[in-house]
């Protein structure tokens, strides 16, 4: 396969990115403890209200925390030039995207989904509730990163490009969001949770197959 | 055999028609230097020809991965080893070797530093390391000399010497004498669109309404 | 004769120039026609005055969907055969859509009080318009905030095909997620309680009134975009900024 070596140096060259200092990994993780937090707050420390509104917290949680990170996963690249040279490398841009976006998940979303069940614990979730929250999570955040991916490619170039991806990649958030809550509750009440799962699983296959073409597109049109 | 061949290319800045009529041909041990005041369009027309722009009118011809295509900015790491940095960009480009472009480039004391801790002159001979490693005939150069004092200017030449040798081809825009006698020089003041006697011809999205 | 001619931006100044005033005309009468005639039915029997809510909520919310698929169109066109009219149009007709949602949704609510005794409900379809309402002001905002012509019609295409992925599977989530106290649509001819008369032909004249209305509306804009870029195109050639 053509440009394989390329893509696993690129992940491997993101992931070390993340790791050192200054690349921001465990920002994302700090900020889904942060929401966690306040939300008790906001909402008052009943266990019972805090335990149905956990599953919609957590995921809002993650969901948000996600978003945090997204403008780096281009906007550096962008800056040193190294876009420049990914878009002329032997490796298609497509999979450049992908890689990046697989490297954002690796980074961003798979800590979140591990660190889920202990904040849920704050948050009074259901025991028999986690395992549906770690699946749901596991199955909906690369969909999260590679929407964010295809969000931050629209807006690369921009300057007060940050505010503008959350408001274009948020939206493409909902279906994610409303079948991996709807999961987790439907856990959390000890009903069956294969339908939501099966969809949100079906919505992350058709975003990680359709959204790196729109994403390289988008760098293609904004590196001229 | 030219391994890149530019005909009547025109090429757009700003949604303004920048340079046109460009034509010229490179081959294996040809480099050709592009000069020209600021904002004539040197920039875009090398962004052209590396394939991240599209042309206005015009054709240019050459092998597929062929051109090599470095700018101001390098691509570099802060974060990174020198070494790491080189890897990266030698394994991009499917390439394992990088001990040559280290030696060629006169990092070999350097290896084991972070790319933010070297001065601007060092990082642009990494930069320019990178190029060694893509292992890719025709370089397209924007302003390769910017930062290197006289020694890393003359190293850098003799890198384009030795590539040229091989049987490579360097396309540059500089403002600089190189010290490369051998290299032809295109003045695209010859080819401003506003200055061949047509009117400016604008280009790009609003045009399509005028 | 091809139906691309019409891309051409002088042949559709032209002709869209001649075709305004009988649009704008044939907007007026129909909607005011159909509002005024809607607004002398009788009450209905379980929902009283309220139902001529209706006359302008179902028009705008059909035409907030419809503009929708509009700009999606036009983005295709405009990715596929390059034709700078169908940008232009797809730029222009997003405002509008963006106002036709939030009639629909602002109806909705002033509808939804009497009957159902609630502002808001988090019903499947009023979500789904909410949901609509944010990809138009996604596509808006990204429109503004590039500033390169070219660039800014592409990226809005773009933008315009994968929301438009989005919108509809975001359709579905929702009636996953709440199946909700929203009427079904009561004009299908297969639905078994089909409305009386006495409202159907006064929302069809409503519905032939809005799209009338909608399409003035994207004309003028369209000319007006267009106007503004032959200016822009004609400075420049002068060399001026």
């Amino acid at each position: 396969m053509p440009g394989h070596p390329a893509m696993i140096a690129l992940l491997l060259r993101d992931l070390k990115l993340a790791t050192r200092a200054g690349g921001g990994f465990g920002l994302g993780l700090a900020f889904f403890l942060i929401v966690c937090t306040l939300v008790p707050f906001g909402v008052g420390p009943q266990a019972e209200m805090l335990s149905r509104i956990a599953p919609g917290i957590l995921w809002v949680g993650a969901l948000l925390a996600c978003l945090l990170s997204l403008d780096r996963i281009f906007a550096l690249d962008f800056e040193d030039g190294s876009l420049d040279l990914l878009a002329t490398a032997p490796m298609p841009l497509e999979g450049a995207v992908a890689v990046k976006a697989a490297a954002h998940w690796i980074t961003t979303g798979l800590p979140l989904v591990l660190a889920a069940p202990l904040f849920g614990m704050l948050l009074h979730l259901p025991a028999r509730a986690v395992p549906y929250l770690l699946i749901s999570l596991l199955i909906g955040t690369p969909a999260l990163s590679m929407l964010g991916a295809f969000g931050a490619a629209i807006t690369v170039g921009l300057r007060r490009g940050g505010l503008l991806l959350s408001l274009l990649v948020l939206p493409l958030y909902v279906p994610t969001l409303l079948f991996g809550a709807e999961a987790v509750r439907r856990g959390a009440a000890g009903m069956d949770a294969t339908t939501p799962l099966v969809f949100q699983a079906a919505i992350t296959l058709l975003t990680c197959a359709l959204i790196p073409f729109a994403a390289a597109a988008a760098i293609r049109i904004n590196l001229r | 055999m030219s391994l890149l061949s530019v005909h009547d290319l025109a090429v757009a800045r700003g949604g303004m028609r920048a340079v046109e009529g460009v034509t010229f041909t490179l081959g294996a041990g040809q480099a050709l230097i592009l000069r020209g005041p600021n904002g004539i369009g040197k920039t875009t027309l090398l962004r052209t020809v590396a394939g991240l722009q599209p042309a206005v009118a015009g054709r240019i011809e050459a092998a597929p991965d062929a051109i090599a295509y470095a700018a101001h900015a390098d691509g570099l790491k802060t974060a990174l080893t020198v070494t790491e940095n080189l890897r990266f960009w030698a394994q991009v480009f499917g390439r394992a070797e990088i001990a040559a472009a280290v030696e060629a480039m006169n990092l070999r004391d350097l290896t084991g530093r972070p790319a933010g801790t070297l001065s601007a002159g060092q990082k642009r001979r990494l930069g320019l390391a990178r190029l060694l490693v893509s292992g890719r005939p025709v370089w397209v150069l924007d302003e390769p000399t910017v930062s290197l004092d006289a020694d890393s200017v003359a190293l850098f030449a003799g890198a384009v010497r030795a590539h040229l040798g091989q049987g490579g081809a360097a396309l540059m825009a500089t403002h600089i004498d190189l010290g490369l006698p051998e290299a032809e020089v295109l003045d695209l003041m010859a080819h401003r669109a506003s200055s061949t006697g047509r009117v400016v011809k604008p280009a790009g999205f609003n045009e399509a309404f005028a | 004769m091809s139906i691309w001619e019409y891309a051409n931006p002088v042949k559709f100044m032209r002709i869209s120039g001649a075709a305004l005033p009988w649009v704008v005309a044939g907007a007026a009468i129909c909607t005011l026609a159909g509002l005024i005639w809607g607004f002398l039915t009788p009450p209905d029997y379980k929902q009283g005055a309220s139902v001529k809510i209706m006359f302008l909520h179902v028009p705008a919310a059909m035409m907030a969907i419809n503009c929708w698929l509009m700009m999606l169109v036009a983005s295709l066109i405009w990715i596929i055969r390059r034709h700078h009219v169908s940008a232009l149009a797809a730029k222009a007709a997003a405002p509008i859509g963006a106002a036709m949602t939030l009639i629909a949704l602002v109806t909705g609510a002033a509808w939804g009080q009497p009957t159902w005794g609630t502002w808001w409900e988090w019903d499947p379809r009023l979500t789904s318009f909410l949901i609509l309402f944010l990809f138009y002001l996604g596509y808006i905002a990204l429109w503004e905030a590039v500033e390169n012509p070219d660039s800014a019609a592409d990226l809005t295409g773009v933008l315009c095909l994968v929301g438009s992925v989005f919108a509809i599977l975001s359709r579905y989530a929702v009636n996953f997620w709440n199946q909700g106290l929203h009427q079904g649509a009561s004009l299908s001819v297969a639905s078994g309680e089909r409305m009386s008369a006495v409202y159907r032909y006064p929302l069809y004249l409503c519905m032939v009134g809005l799209f009338l209305l909608f399409l003035s509306l994207l004309l003028i804009r369209t000319r007006t975009e267009i106007r503004i870029r032959r200016t822009a195109a004609l400075q420049a050639r002068e060399g001026r900024p």
